[in-house]
């Protein structure tokens, strides 16, 4: 017998290992959700698929009866949007910030300390400020994401600038190339792929601040909803909800490691 | 072409390099020798700009040497010495690139096509032809390393540094490697410093051999001396009795 460690699955099996556990949860919901249902048919607690179907066909496919919006779609793309462009915003600051912090040390050392203070700010504790100041707007959710992800992505991107091994700058360097050169044609391409992963890694975290933005200040939008449909205890609207957003967000993650992987085929070597 | 003038090089109380006294006329082609942290890597940064010396002085052509990489000294290291986000060609053709002013040195049009055929020329004096679509990491050791030999050229070095380009390479390789580099450097009319672990090497590809020890040890403080050229060998009367006299 092989030691525990050393057992695979076979690559066949290896497919439905991986789905079992999913599987096995769903059974288990059905099955408490319909002996909750048994005893009371009114339950809000669990509710059936069949009622889940029923809240997201009247939330996608029919007018709300107060504004004529498809809710479900208007929400989706006002998150969309709102993530969109603070994750935007982040990534090209972050990126711009790690690459000059990480390649020229005056510049590290005037701003690397003010850096690792400001990514310690717990940047929730911000959101009342944000809206004091930016109002209740779009504005200050996206500021919000831009200032919670934007430190993370600099400090990564710094990290992985000063990485690069040091031959190859002074390879630039012997073939005649200034500050500009080395950074635009050695340091700057070498970081897309670690900036995609970067972003990637900071979704989870623009997620975060996009709920938590809208939850407490918003007029549509994902996380706006959950919240506001959590005072009629509506579950059959909150977990469908929830699982989109954890579709959505395995999408961008899957769409952003494809890109990278195409864009950048030197990276895989590494 | 470079002269060294009572160099010494030592961090705090621990001395790496003394008393360094040498002068090296154009085109000869000097090796380095020793055992590992004998400083002839170091004595090459002093070379290259990027390790500053201590005491003494260091020319090149009169002038001290500058503390920053430049295009008359071009360098091969063991390895990560191409980009690895480049093909073959683009490796070559960026090396002209970055020899214009300019925020990015990429060319365009005709300057983009003579580059082009420039670099074409180049890789196949050094056998990757037939590879210049391939990402560094594609390419076997040998090949990278010829890669950056024919990038360092691009840029028209008087003084070539190596860096122990063929350490890591096997032997059989290693011998073809030999034979491209005395081509290049009698065609390319250039000064070579070469550091190497392996004795042999040096004496069958320099016309001048150096070999780097501490010729005095205080066993209370090793670091206490640091190393020098012990023998300044013009390999044209090697014999095996220098040979011998090295090993010891």
């Amino acid at each position: 017998m092989k030691r525990f460690v050393n057992l695979t699955p076979p690559s066949a099996g290896k497919w439905l290992l991986g789905l079992a556990p999913f599987v096995v949860l769903i059974i288990v919901y059905v099955l408490a959700s319909q002996a909750r249902l048994e005893i009371n048919p009114a339950d809000k607690l669990l509710p059936s698929f069949g009622s889940m179907k029923d809240a997201m066909v009247r939330m996608a496919f029919e007018p709300s009866k107060r504004t004529g919006d498809y809710l479900f779609w208007t929400d989706t793309f006002s998150s969309l949007k709102r993530l969109g462009t603070g994750i935007a915003i982040a990534a090209v600051l972050g990126l711009l910030i790690g690459i000059l912090t990480g390649a020229i040390p005056l510049l590290s050392a005037a701003f690397s300390p003010l850096l690792t203070a400001l990514s310690l700010i717990p940047c929730l504790a911000l959101l009342p400020v944000l809206f004091i100041v930016l109002g209740l707007g779009e504005l200050s959710k996206v500021v919000l994401i831009a200032i919670g992800v934007t430190p993370f992505i600099a400090r990564d991107v710094q990290r992985r600038a000063r990485e690069i091994p040091v031959e190859q700058l002074i390879k630039a360097q012997t073939l005649g190339a200034n500050t500009a050169q080395i950074i635009v044609r050695v340091l700057l391409p070498q970081l897309m792929p670690k900036l995609i992963n970067a972003v990637r890694l900071s979704l989870g975290a623009g997620w975060l601040f996009l709920i938590a933005a809208e939850a407490i200040a918003s007029t549509d939008g994902l996380g706006y909803r959950i919240f506001l449909v959590r005072r009629y205890l509506s579950m059959e609207v909150i977990i469908p909800y929830v699982v989109w957003i954890t579709v959505l967000a395995f999408l961008f993650d899957y769409l952003l490691r494809r890109i990278s992987q195409r864009l950048y085929p030197w990276e895989l070597a590494e | 072409m470079i002269a060294a003038k009572n160099v010494w090089k030592y961090y705090g109380d621990q001395t790496v390099l003394e008393r360094i006294n040498v002068t090296v006329a154009e085109g000869e082609f000097v090796t380095l020798v020793g055992t590992s942290g004998c400083g002839k890597t170091t004595f090459l940064k002093m070379l290259l700009g990027v390790t500053p010396i201590s005491r003494g002085s260091l020319t090149l052509a009169g002038e001290p040497i500058p503390n920053e990489p430049g295009e008359d000294r071009g360098i091969v290291f063991q390895q990560y010495s191409v980009f690895p986000h480049m093909t073959v060609l683009e490796n070559v053709v960026a090396a002209i690139g970055f020899s214009q002013r300019g925020v990015t040195g990429y060319l365009f049009g005709q300057d983009k096509a003579a580059a082009v055929t420039l670099s074409m020329a180049m890789l196949e004096k050094v056998g990757l032809d037939t590879a210049t679509d391939k990402y560094p990491h594609e390419l076997s050791g040998g090949m990278r390393q010829r890669l950056a030999i024919a990038q360092a050229l691009m840029a028209k070095p008087r003084i070539l540094l190596l860096d122990e380009p063929f350490g890591a390479l096997d032997p059989g390789i290693r011998a073809d490697m030999h034979a491209l580099v005395l081509d290049l450097w009698r065609e390319h009319k250039l000064t070579v410093f070469m550091v190497t672990h392996d004795l042999k090497e040096g004496f069958h590809l320099g016309t001048r051999l150096w070999v780097f020890d501490k010729p005095r040890i205080d066993p209370q403080a090793p670091e206490a001396y640091g190393a020098t050229i012990t023998y300044d060998l013009s390999t044209s009367r090697r014999s095996d009795a220098d040979m011998q006299a090295i090993t010891q």
